[in-house]
């Protein structure tokens, strides 16, 4: 099986908008063992100055992997999931996720390189949230609020 | 916040934890990240494709790893920039109905970096299961001012 080596600069656009919840923050807090009030109660989190509750610095995982599951699921992309493994990741958080966003993200593929029988894919998530009361992903009423770049390896057969 | 950027010094520690892990706490992740890859909850399928057996979702280390920040920042949202290598995996040793943990994941802190003008802190993690060092790289961008 093989990459696709002309998926690089390839672009997915926003797709479905995703709603963060309180009980979402509250469940992924819980599941990385994180336990700052800030995650579970309102008036903690107001007492800092957020709107809601805040999400932990890794949340924005859940919209980033949904997007690059665009790319993942294409058939045109050669990815086999049970091969990947995940190489890096990073996230700049260009204002705080809170309980209320409604979030899109853009996916973009940074990097596709040939390693061994598989290849490394560096993909890059612009996650924005819309404005309230906006329905549709209509550039211009959207804030920027994180960027996330992964890199996925895909192992090849005796990788 | 409580931390004066002006008293840190690169190169001091800022705690540690030890992060117990169970097959239980790698299907929470699994639900409430939407990551379901069976090499993270089925020792079969996990062996099948060459790894040491179920093994614990990076983004589950990395989400963990970071708490240390979280809670010695004193606010969430002052963590404004996270990234990290994943390095070994973490294998979880099925440990269902006893007390105990299928992995331990021990973090450290240190200061890595200060930037009085912009009012950040880089704290460098240290992470390690079994002895060896599951992620690289793992630094913090805390906003402190």
């Amino acid at each position: 099986m093989t990459i696709n080596p002309d998926l690089q600069g390839r672009s997915y656009p926003a797709a479905e908008v995703y709603d963060v919840g309180r009980e979402k923050i509250r469940e992924f807090a819980r599941a990385v063992q994180a336990t700052h009030p800030a995650h579970f109660d309102v008036t903690a989190a107001r007492a800092l100055g957020h709107r809601d509750l805040v999400a932990p610095p890794t949340f924005a995982i859940i919209v980033a992997q949904r997007a690059d599951a665009q790319l993942i699921e294409d058939p045109a992309s050669g990815i086999d999931f049970s091969r990947v493994v995940h190489a890096d990741q990073r996230f700049s958080h260009h204002r705080p996720i809170v309980a209320g966003d409604r979030l899109v993200a853009e996916l973009h593929v940074d990097g596709v390189r040939a390693m061994g029988g598989g290849a490394m894919i560096t993909t890059r998530s612009e996650i924005f949230a819309l404005a309230p009361g906006d329905a549709t992903d209509a550039a211009g009423a959207r804030e920027p609020v994180a960027t996330t770049t992964s890199s996925i390896l895909v192992r090849g057969e005796g990788q | 916040m409580s931390i004066n950027i002006a008293e840190l010094t690169v190169g001091q520690d800022i705690g540690s934890r030890s992060i117990a892990v169970t097959r239980a706490d790698l299907v929470k992740y699994a639900g409430a990240s939407g990551d379901f890859n069976p090499i993270h909850w089925n020792e079969a399928f996990a062996s099948g494709v060459g790894l040491p057996g179920v093994i614990a979702h990076g983004m589950f280390t990395m989400g963990a790893a970071v708490q240390l920040v979280t809670d010695w920042a004193g606010d969430p949202a002052a963590v404004v920039d996270f990234q990290t290598r994943f390095t070994k995996p973490v294998p979880v040793a099925d440990t269902t109905g006893t007390p105990d943990a299928g992995a331990v994941i021990e973090v450290r802190g240190a200061v890595g970096a200060l930037d009085a003008d912009a009012g950040t802190a880089r704290i460098d993690l240290t992470v390690a299961a079994a002895g060896q060092k599951v992620l690289v790289k793992a630094q913090a961008l805390v906003r402190l001012a």
